[in-house]
């Protein structure tokens, strides 16, 4: 099988070329192929002599995939489905807002996480997806040059791939690769702190940590990892950290009826959050199967987030979008795997 | 397991290491320093090499911390620490995490090396009204089998999904658990094993009735 060029950093490049023999500038030349022109074979680079590409081809193809599938929402969401390796799905979603056109990439095949709320988790853990798997995603869908934000927030733990979703916001954001501002990139985490703080060092996207109730005892219901590494560990590290003016932290809340949407909650949350210049991001839930959890109905919803904004916290609901072609992550991908087990 | 890079560590002399199953390895070193039964240490080969979590699978008392781990091939950290022989140093993290023993009634649950967390309680003097079922793929992957059964005689219940022998459940824990006449929804369930595991037996012990908040889980990140 051969190995993918796509997904290489200009280092990566680098080193290929030095161990094939090939001259010095041809790592740039690669780079300038693999992520600003529109290519699928190596035979289309032209500018690298036919011997040199032959040399390429014996070990190495390009390796952009398109999606397998694609279901469009009435709101024009749309929900690509991959198929990195043979049997293994991964979503992708395309969320068109006005000027902006976010897509949400996910860095992992299933999930270690587990949470209760989360349809990704039942499919287990089958594996870390590589940097190109992870562009691929944005690299092959239509609408990729409209594409303004990025957002890991798709199937899979990101800080639990770390070194693979690194080696991708450098392609994504280098001059030699896509050349976005990291500002339009987010990645979410669950918390993993040791993490956490590697990809503070070595990046400068925005980070989004899945918060879900202040409470201790209930985000070990919620989430696994809590018992391991707990929130106020998180907190503590992000306020360490000198996030400057323009990176911004922001809390990930899914508002479940009746568990996690009190004004003891509220309070609490200000009270955690005190000293943080962040946002909270209100997440309605939408029910998967068997979860023992439920959606909260509208009114909650607003007086939740007017009750957050009077403790002097940023909040904001996000719109639901996609709610008629399994927009919850994991849902389709898991409905493919079960398909194809079956 | 996940990796926990920044906490941190020292080194320690492996005191002894054995293949206990094929590829199950389980290894020690002296104890000199104080953990709740449940707890995870973090493990590496270098001192800024990677490291992985693992549970301590030895009681807050005993002379030795021991850790049980299983070969994953394709990995960095096992495929290596089962080369290391008596003698040779590791790097440790302190101790860290809340999957911690109680001493009233539970139910716990354990998939292949998930056990170590259990094993930890058990030998911390844990074990008193608790039911332990554990769950693997071979009949002999039921490591302290002989400590178990003696201890907790019927209330150590052995799910073997590959192979069949008499007192032993022929499936699955989430086999086992959807079966089962009762389960009792006033205790607490503590699960430990791979993500699909917990995930998968959670589910089943909310459709049997089990409210949510009396399950823990610890999940090999």
């Amino acid at each position: 099988m051969k190995e993918k060029l796509f997904g290489k950093t200009l280092p990566e490049l680098t080193l290929i070329t030095r161990e094939l023999g090939l001259p010095l500038y041809a790592a740039k030349q690669l780079a300038e192929w693999l992520y600003h022109q529109r290519i699928s074979s190596l035979d289309e680079m032209t500018n690298i002599s036919k011997k040199s590409r032959a040399l390429l081809g014996e070990s190495y193809e390009v390796g952009i995939h398109p999606p397998v599938s694609v279901q469009e929402s009435s709101d024009g969401t749309r929900k690509y489905l991959f198929e990195p390796r043979p049997g293994k799905y991964i979503e992708t979603a395309y969320i068109p807002d006005g000027n902006r056109s976010t897509v949400c990439v996910s860095s992992q095949v299933g999930c270690k996480m587990g949470c209760l709320f989360c349809m990704t988790g039942k499919q287990g853990f089958q594996g870390n997806l590589t940097a190109g798997e992870i562009l691929n995603q944005f690299r092959s869908l239509p609408e990729w040059e409209h594409l303004t934000n990025i957002v890991y927030m798709g199937m899979g733990e990101p800080l639990d791939n770390l070194e693979a979703v690194l080696n991708s916001i450098e392609i994504l954001t280098s001059p030699w690769g896509y050349g976005l501002s990291p500002r339009r990139i987010t990645v979410s985490t669950i918390g993993l702190t040791p993490a956490i703080r590697e990809f503070l060092d070595h990046s400068e996207a925005h980070l989004a940590v899945s918060l879900h109730t202040p409470f201790d005892e209930e985000r070990e219901q919620l989430m696994p990892v809590q018992k391991v590494y707990p929130l106020k560990e998180v907190l503590e590290q992000i306020r360490s950290w000198d996030f400057g003016r323009q990176r911004r932290v922001s809390f990930e809340y899914i508002v479940f009826k009746g568990f996690n949407d009190s004004p003891e909650h509220v309070r609490e949350l200000a009270r955690i959050l005190n000293g943080i210049r962040c946002r909270i991001n209100l997440i309605r839930f939408h029910p998967i199967p068997d979860t023992p959890l439920e959606s909260p109905d509208e009114s909650t919803l607003q007086s939740f987030r007017e009750n957050l904004v009077k403790k002097g916290i940023r909040t904001t609901i996000r719109a639901s979008r996609g709610e008629d072609i399994y927009a919850a992550c994991g849902l389709l991908s898991t409905r493919q795997l079960v398909k194809k087990r079956n | 397991m996940v990796t926990a890079h920044s906490h941190v560590v020292r080194p320690v002399t492996i005191s002894f290491s054995e293949e206990i199953s094929p590829g199950i390895y389980l290894f020690g070193f002296e104890r000199d320093f104080d953990f709740l039964a449940g707890q995870v240490i973090g493990i590496a080969l270098e001192e800024e090499g990677p490291r992985r979590l693992y549970s301590i699978c030895s009681g807050e008392e005993d002379p030795q911390v021991q850790i049980l781990y299983n070969v994953i091939e394709e990995g960095y950290l096992t495929p290596r620490l089962a080369g290391l022989e008596q003698g040779e140093p590791i790097w440790i993290t302190e101790p860290r995490g809340s999957f911690t023993g109680i001493p009233g009634p539970a139910v716990w649950v354990a998939a292949g090396t998930g056990i170590a967390p259990f094993y930890a309680m058990f030998r911390s003097g844990l074990s008193n009204q608790k039911t332990l079922i554990h769950g693997s793929r071979y009949l002999d992957q039921f490591y302290f089998f002989d400590e178990f059964s003696r201890d907790l005689g019927s209330r150590y219940i052995r799910c073997c999904s590959a192979e069949e022998e008499g007192s032993v459940y022929h499936g699955r824990v989430t086999g086992f658990l959807q079966e089962a006449e009762f389960l009792d929804p006033e205790v607490k369930y503590y699960l430990c094993g791979s993500a699909e595991m917990v995930v998968e037996t959670r589910d089943v012990l909310i459709g049997r009735g089990i409210p949510f908040e009396r399950i823990t889980s610890e999940i090999y990140f």
